[in-house]
């Protein structure tokens, strides 16, 4: 457990695929590890601030001996000292392939198994993909050879997403199909590709849901929930609450009862070897973190969803499970259509979403809209609240 | 007892009288009727449980439901189209209770129907049936038996949407009219999720079931079951809606009375 409220600073930043360090407004100093006051001039006025990721490998060890049962399965386990451009000396996981010392390596924040944010130094060059060195693979949560559910396989992002995935060498995808009465464009398509198993899923349905957890949630290493209801409405512009609710059904209770279903048995395989549970997304939307009105039902029950994806987060955490929350700002489908651009192609975010399960990241903001609104969320919750406001004048 | 009753009681008993459901069972894979997305919807049944002898209740077993009052086999009242919704006892608590049992007249079409799935019943075809089976009597309901209930395993052949829409059959304007003005039947049943057809929303005017039935103070019964167990004539339906305040429908469990033989 982290010792210092401090220290999960690093997991924060490393949830969101960077790696940064705390800086001395005062004098300068980078911080490693993490502290509440300076080391050289006892300034509390640190600031977290994103890192070169250069650095030199000083020295390596190998460890062939470990009290803790997840390592003592991984042994030999390489561990390094590095020192970084920006100054300090730190303790990073070493890559397989990285050269002995002294050699330059590139250093990155992961999140590890347990949630916590560690380091992790690769060689120079393009090492994107982790999973070439089966222990690193324990950062990443990489769809190849994997077995993956996608809630919704009818819409455009459901549709991208499949196809991604199928290149991305996902070794079976389950496609789920609420309403099979009604049909998509491009819905057929998906149904040939040869990994591909469509499913009857209809997340309002608690039996129908339990019926498909049951028959194949032992084998999902990776849970896409997709599945949404999407109106434009806010509070005064329909009367009732007849659509709220099925925007809650789904966007909320059946995220609800998906997790019911599937998560104690992705939970149980986790640490299943090679071919492990690895990953749970939910694809919110950037409205879930401050309401936009003329989404606002949509917006609230995205909230909703927000709120329990941290409580499923909180009970995969010791399990392994990385749960992924995505917030893309408004998606080139349907419901958004009278919104000016720029919007985010269902595919950007397909693509997007497997390279945040490579990275092994915790919270994805997919596209330039989501990254500035997040921005504006960080630096004044309610600013944001008024401006949004005033746009939905 | 009453000798009538007695009689009926006995019939039943001595298997002269049969008992037939003509009510699906409702499940959470029951084709539910579908608007365009922009407009409302009918929720479709989905059941929850409360408990099952278990830590949210030890010793008993039960589900909380919803459903649209427009759910699996229903029932609709005139409140339910605009064109009644001015009329006296035209929702499901008020309508009189002697109109829940009535005779009912069996229209086959199964064979029309497989042909075309867009099959419009017409004034003709009644006439021919009368020429066979006699005049439809006041107060009677009329039933379209299609052959839709076997699609019902089957929820898309049951919705049978394409690009156009949904194609199922039904009743023509003259057909309804017909019914309505010359006949003053009780109502009109079909085997199809809506009494009206598939492609009515082009007829003129639209939904002329819905329209000109409701709009007289008729009623109208949806997705049934076992038509096909019907005589032509001399069926009595058994059909109580729940008595759901202003309710404009209502599942309810449609029972028919047949002589066992004829």
């Amino acid at each position: 457990m982290p010792r210092s409220r401090a220290a999960l600073g690093l997991t924060a930043q490393a949830a969101e695929g960077r790696f940064a360090l705390q800086r001395c407004e005062e004098c300068g100093q980078v911080q490693y590890p993490p502290v509440d006051s300076c080391r050289a001039c006892l300034s509390g006025e640190l600031l977290w601030t994103p890192m070169s990721g250069r650095g030199e490998l000083l020295t390596h060890t190998k460890l062939h001996h470990s009290n803790d049962p997840f390592y003592r399965e991984r042994l030999p386990w390489r561990l390094g000292l590095l020192r970084l451009e920006e100054g300090p000396v730190v303790v990073a996981h070493l890559h397989q392939e990285c050269p002995p010392p002294p050699a330059p390596v590139r250093v990155t924040a992961k999140l590890d198994k347990a949630g916590r944010g560690v380091l992790v130094a690769l060689p120079t060059g393009d090492t994107r993909d982790m999973s070439t060195d089966p222990r690193n693979g324990e950062f990443s949560c990489d769809p190849r050879f994997r077995k993956v559910l996608v809630t919704d396989g009818k819409s455009r992002v459901g549709q991208a997403l499949v196809h991604e995935l199928a290149e991305a060498g996902a070794a079976v995808i389950w496609v789920g199909q609420a309403e099979p009465w009604k049909k998509y464009d491009g819905q057929e398509a998906v149904g040939k590709l040869p990994q591909v198993t469509v499913v009857p899923l209809d997340l309002t349905d608690e039996r129908g849901v339990m019926r498909i957890g049951a028959e194949i949630g032992a084998r999902v290493d990776i849970l896409i929930n997709n599945a949404e209801v999407h109106r434009t409405e806010g509070i005064a512009t329909r009367a009732g609450a007849e659509l709220a609710r099925r925007e809650m059904e789904v966007n909320y209770l059946g995220l609800l009862r998906l997790a019911q279903a599937f998560g104690p048995a992705m939970r149980s395989r986790a640490a299943d070897g090679g071919a492990s549970a690895a990953a749970w997304v939910n694809v919110l939307s950037v409205y879930a973190l401050s309401n936009y009105p003329p989404h606002g039902t949509y917006s609230a029950s995205k909230a909703a969803a927000l709120s329990l994806s941290q409580c499923l987060r909180a009970e995969m955490q010791d399990s392994g499970i990385r749960v992924m929350n995505v917030f893309p700002g408004p998606v080139d489908e349907e419901w958004n259509q009278p919104m000016p651009p720029p919007k985010l192609a269902p595919e950007r975010l397909a693509r997007d979403i497997v390279l945040g399960l490579r990275d092994g990241v915790e919270d994805l903001y997919p596209g330039d809209v989501a990254r500035e609104w997040v921005e504006r969320w960080r630096d004044n919750p309610k600013v944001l609240e008024r401006e949004l406001a005033l746009e939905a004048q | 007892m009453n000798d009538l009753l007695q009689d009926l009681l006995a019939g039943i008993a001595a298997d002269k009288l049969r008992v037939v459901d003509l009510t699906h069972t409702l499940n959470a894979s029951f084709p539910q009727l579908s608007l365009p997305p922009e407009m409302g919807q009918a929720l479709p049944y989905r059941s929850e449980e409360i408990s099952r002898y278990d830590g949210r209740g030890p010793a008993w077993y039960w589900n909380n439901f919803t459903l649209c009052e427009h759910t699996g086999t229903h029932f609709d009242a005139p409140i339910h189209w605009v064109s009644g919704r001015e009329l006296p006892n035209n929702t499901v608590d008020t309508i009189p209770p002697e109109h829940m049992i009535a005779p009912a007249c069996v229209v086959d079409c199964a064979e029309d129907a497989e042909r075309d799935a867009d099959f419009l019943l017409t004034r003709g075809r009644l006439e021919d049936w009368e020429a066979e089976h006699g005049r439809i009597p006041a107060g009677a309901w009329v039933l379209m038996r299609t052959g839709w209930a076997r699609r019902v395993n089957d929820p898309v052949a049951f919705q049978n949407y394409d690009e156009i829409g949904q194609h199922t059959p039904g009743p023509d304007v003259g057909c309804v009219r017909f019914l309505v003005e010359e006949r003053d039947v009780l109502g009109f049943g079909t085997e199809t999720i809506g009494t009206d057809s598939g492609q009515a929303q082009r007829l003129n005017p639209p939904f002329p079931c819905h329209y000109y039935m409701h709009g007289a103070g008729k009623y109208g019964l949806q997705c049934l079951n076992n038509l096909d167990r019907l005589p032509a004539t001399g069926a009595v339906l058994i059909t109580a809606p729940l008595k759901l305040e202003e309710g404009s429908g209502s599942p309810l469990r449609v029972l028919a009375l047949i002589a066992s033989d004829p």
